[in-house]
């Protein structure tokens, strides 16, 4: 398969003048927003060691904590299923809603069903499925993924939702009011919610202590898919797992703080037992966590609570749109996530980076992310998937830094070639740091001459 | 092998070697601010409303003033007769119609404005969230200060479904413009009575 290539991918996204302006506009928002919420809580700093100390004890004792939810999901009359991989979480989903008659599935967001490419395995065998998150919804009906893990159509202008709606769920052409628009959602939504035999959240936290998934929303659509239909299928990655209830202060007080800069989102939804008549199944899914575990420089990735801060942070990907990406997971946690899902396909990510370390800062669990990102450049250069370019710049700017006469040889030169070429032998496809912006006037001296002429005499 | 043991070996072949737990998590005790003060200032920023005084009026009088073209009106609390009944068996899709649904809730976190509701407060989870408008009794006695002190509450361990309701149903997925009365209710009124 060939890689997926970001820089080539956001060439698209920017030419959309507008839509990159509101784009980057509106994430920088977001950031500004988590800023000010951050800023309210003086323990701020002390919840984020808190979390990443209670994910990384989690985390280096999961199977205990996993056999211990189990047995309290079930003591709790729950139905607990064990996913190895995406098919075998489609089937098992399939399977749960073909033994109950299910022919329409009203879901909330869930990343996870994402990465399992779960809603057309479910369509091709007769499953209506909608999406009743108003972004993943969009995203649905113009058959498009996710661009962001918390505003799933994010990249969207008004007016693209307008045109969506009016061709698939029959608003007024061109009607572009944000308030009409919500409300021919939910005109449309409500009916499935009445009708549909089975509702699906995912969980932002699996309690190990009590058995309970925990699920953060703002729309009312989760509680609704979990408590109108008689079956609730629940769909967990075994990372979300945290010891216990008290836990929860810490990553609530986080979470949308973080994402979207609210101290809490409107729902926080605690499911521990079915109601009664009704009946709750888990799907526990591994799908290459259990692998990644394993993985020393990579494993903290794990710790992650899809809040998307880092997503809102990265200069790259505000002005290159979560699509570019190529994958489930986008912007810098996609880049450290992505690869150990595939290599191969993923290899040139790790460059969708400037390595500033913001997202790093802004994470609430205190992932590593940059230095990741760093890491999978290195594992890329020694796993050969370096694109050529990339390849012989290295190769040739590791010659001229290892032998000094080079270097100052090349550095009069590149001083000298700024000075005296002409405008298109700079900026052009050779050089990919001339496009959208001008190259810094090189300085009148360099270092090194600089400090022969005034520093060495004395 | 079956899956889950398959999943469980490898986690265990894998996990990092073992983090010490965390010991207590602090109560993080900060604010000088009244709580009662403090939860309405914060459920008038999520969206939420303080519906007025009593002044001596009854509850079902302060329901006809704050919606006065209600007519379904479906209370889980004894409190508020309402226009229909609600009980433990009512089926949650009868609900599609409510104009007015009311609930006493168990208490209040001042930190986030949000309200602490079950199966034992709503009777049917789905009043909460089909009904158009909610309104939200509550006690001013019972605030808690924030989520460290709401989560030491035992009922979470014992509740099928608990949820924090904060303000009314929102979204902001279209250009970051808030709206509220996304797919649940379009209002949440809360009033500070004690029962």
């Amino acid at each position: 398969m060939k890689p997926v290539d970001h820089a080539e991918a956001s060439s698209h996204f920017i030419e959309a003048k507008e839509h990159l302006e509101f784009h980057d506009r509106r994430l920088w928002d977001l950031r500004l927003k988590r800023d000010r919420e951050a800023y309210g809580i003086p323990e701020w700093e002390e919840l984020r060691n808190l979390a990443s100390a209670i994910k990384e004890h989690t985390l280096s004792h999961l199977a205990d904590y996993l056999e211990e939810f189990e047995a309290q999901a079930t003591r709790n009359g729950a139905h607990v299923h064990w996913a190895r991989d995406a098919s075998e979480h489609n089937q098992i989903v399939y399977d749960i809603l073909a033994a109950h008659g299910a022919k329409t599935l009203v879901k909330s967001k869930s990343m996870l069903t994402e990465e399992c490419d779960m809603r057309p395995f479910l369509e091709t065998r007769g499953v209506e499925v909608i999406e009743t998150d108003l972004g993943e919804r969009i995203q649905q009906l113009d058959d498009e993924p996710p661009s962001h893990i918390v505003v799933p159509a994010v990249h969207k202008l008004r007016s693209d939702v307008s045109e969506v709606f009016a061709r698939k769920i029959g608003s007024e052409p061109g009607s572009n009011d944000v308030h009409y628009l919500a409300e021919a959602m939910r005109q449309n939504a409500r009916p499935y919610f009445l009708r549909a035999e089975a509702g699906m959240t995912g969980a932002n936290f699996a309690i190990a202590e009590t058995g309970s998934l925990v699920v953060c929303t703002n729309e009312g659509n989760a509680d609704l898919s979990a408590n109108v239909p008689k079956l609730h299928i629940a769909c967990v990655g075994i990372e979300k797992i945290i010891p216990k209830i008290e836990h929860l202060g810490v990553f609530i007080r986080l979470l949308s703080r973080s994402a979207l800069g609210s101290p809490i989102t409107q729902y926080t939804s605690h499911f521990r037992a079915p109601r009664p008549g009704s009946e709750l199944h888990i799907v526990l899914t591994d799908n290459g966590r259990s692998q990644r575990l394993g993985m020393k420089d990579f494993w903290h990735s794990l710790k992650c609570i899809r809040c998307g801060a880092c997503m809102n942070t990265c200069p790259v990907y505000r002005r290159s749109g979560g699509l570019s990406y190529g994958a489930t997971y986008s912007g810098p946690i996609g880049i450290i996530i992505d690869p150990a899902f595939d290599i191969r396909k993923y290899s040139h990510l790790p460059y969708a980076s400037t390595l500033n370390g913001s997202c790093s800062n802004v994470c609430p669990v205190k992932i590593n992310i940059h230095e990741q990102i760093y890491k999978w450049r290195q594992i890329m250069a020694e796993r050969n998937q370096l694109p050529l370019v990339k390849k012989e710049a290295i190769r040739i700017i590791g010659k001229v830094m290892s032998e000094p006469r080079l270097y100052r040889a090349a550095i009069s030169a590149t001083g000298l070639a700024f000075e005296h070429l002409p405008r298109f032998a700079i900026y052009n496809w050779l050089n990919a740091w001339g496009r959208q912006r001008e190259v810094p006037a090189p300085p009148k001296q360099s270092f090194r001459s600089w400090y022969l002429e005034n520093r060495r005499r004395q | 092998m079956t899956s889950r043991d398959t999943i469980l070996a490898a986690v265990r072949a894998n996990q990092p070697a073992p983090v010490p737990s965390v010991s207590a998590i602090p109560m993080f005790e900060t604010t000088s601010q009244s709580l009662l003060e403090r939860f309405q200032e914060t459920l008038v920023r999520m969206g939420g409303k303080i519906a007025p005084a009593l002044d001596g009026g009854d509850l079902d009088g302060l329901l006809r003033g704050l919606f006065p073209a209600a007519r379904v009106i479906v209370s889980a609390t004894p409190e508020v007769r309402g226009t229909r009944s609600l009980d433990e068996s009512t089926s949650p899709a009868t609900l599609a119609d409510v104009d007015v649904g009311v609930v006493r809730a168990a208490f209040g976190v001042a930190e986030t404005g949000s309200v602490w509701l079950s199966e034992n407060e709503l009777k049917v989870n789905a009043l909460a969230y089909l009904a158009q408008h909610l309104v939200v009794l509550l006690d001013p006695a019972r605030i808690v200060g924030n989520l460290h002190q709401a989560y030491r509450d035992a009922r979470f361990k014992t509740a099928r479904y608990a949820v924090l309701v904060t303000g009314p149903s929102a979204t902001a997925d279209i250009e970051g413009v808030l709206i509220h009365g996304a797919q649940g209710v379009r209002s949440l009124t809360v009033a500070m009575i004690a029962p």
